[in-house]
């Protein structure tokens, strides 16, 4: 109660809290942003609706799978299921930070859940872990500043998209995976960590190769999430609390 | 309004839909069940993992490499140094390995 007391307390140290914790995300999203824009200009979009679609969806594997099935000029529909599809995941991550931020204002939670991305949740779901409160002001302090910079640079990716350099070189392509192995490595020391991780990864692996992307994010989420069903409750430290 | 206009509402719509979904659902009992909860604390480390794992197997060594030094600096460091240090030697290793 004490830590939530004075947390609530200095709601400007809360923010920039949070805005320090945005920065490896914006950092390592910046690059699809712009990467984004290029391909959407590219792919038949305008400027604007470049730009609309990072504001609207704010889900970048989506808005990629969405760009380049509109290129290749599939049914409108089928875009649709395919960004829901790509997005699906997002459940199983509305579901767990459900629990934190409940407490918080209708509307604050409906703006909430809009940002609600992987580095989003990871990151406020690591500070509910340790124990200390998930506030709006915290919440909005990490998640603001990652919106901001992703709509921005979708912008100017679509205004300048022709002047990237050699983006391998500069290992961009591989950034995101290097951040989501340490926000995975964050989540070690709890319980059922190890076989979650293994099943989830195994699951994902064959579903790849065998029924593709983007399925194998659900597939492999659903296998770990599964597993730590069906074990014992004793296992997963939750039947032991009095 | 254009076709592309309609798809990036539908879109926007499908995708707050995924986001808002999850916790409507749970939202509706009252108790959750202690596998319900073990699940849902289980979602970090799944989710995350898928995002990973396929990358990982198709990535070299220099891909690998920062993996390591990633995996290693966070048993010690936060979240920014641990980027940060895989970042390096993913550019330095490339500039060797391509």
């Amino acid at each position: 109660m004490t830590a939530e007391a004075i947390s609530e307390g200095r709601p400007a140290s809360d923010f920039w809290d949070g805005v320090r914790l945005s920065m490896p995300v914006v950092v390592a999203s910046a690059p699809f942003a712009v990467l984004f824009g290029a391909l959407a200009v590219d792919n038949g979009f305008s400027v604007l609706e470049a730009f609309l679609m990072s504001a609207m969806i704010y889900g970048g594997a989506s808005q990629m799978v969405g760009i380049e099935l509109f290129g290749q000029h599939v049914a409108p529909w089928l875009i649709v299921l395919s960004i829901f599809a790509v997005n699906f995941r997002h459940v199983l991550y509305s579901a767990g930070i459900g629990r934190r931020i409940a407490h918080w204002p209708l509307l604050q939670q409906a703006l909430g859940y809009f940002i609600l991305t992987d580095p989003q949740f990871a990151v406020a779901e690591a500070r509910a872990v340790s124990g200390k409160p998930v506030g709006f002001v915290w919440y909005l302090g990490l998640g603001l500043p990652v919106y901001l910079f992703w709509v921005i640079e979708s912008g100017l990716g679509a205004v300048f998209g022709k002047l990237i350099p050699d983006t391998h070189a500069l290992g961009i392509d591989f950034l995101l995976p290097i951040y989501f192995l340490g926000l995975v490595l964050g989540f070690r020391k709890r319980p059922l960590w190890l076989p979650v991780v293994a099943a989830s990864a195994a699951a994902s692996i064959i579903a790849y190769k065998t029924v593709g992307s983007p399925w194998h994010v659900s597939i492999g989420a659903i296998a770990g999430v599964l597993l730590a069903v069906v074990l014992p409750p004793h296992h997963s430290g939750i039947g032991e609390r009095p | 309004m254009s076709t592309t206009f309609w798809i990036i509402l539908a879109g926007a719509i499908a995708t707050y839909l995924t986001r808002v979904g999850g916790h409507l659902v749970i939202s509706r009992f009252e108790n959750i069940h202690p596998r319900v909860e073990a699940g849902l604390n289980a979602v970090p480390a799944a989710v995350l993992t898928t995002l990973v794992a396929p990358a990982v197997l198709g990535a070299g060594p220099a891909e690998w490499a920062a993996l390591v030094v990633t995996a290693l600096v966070s048993l010690r460091g936060g979240l920014m140094s641990m980027f940060l240090a895989g970042a390096a030697v993913l550019i330095l290793a490339r500039q060797f390995v391509g």
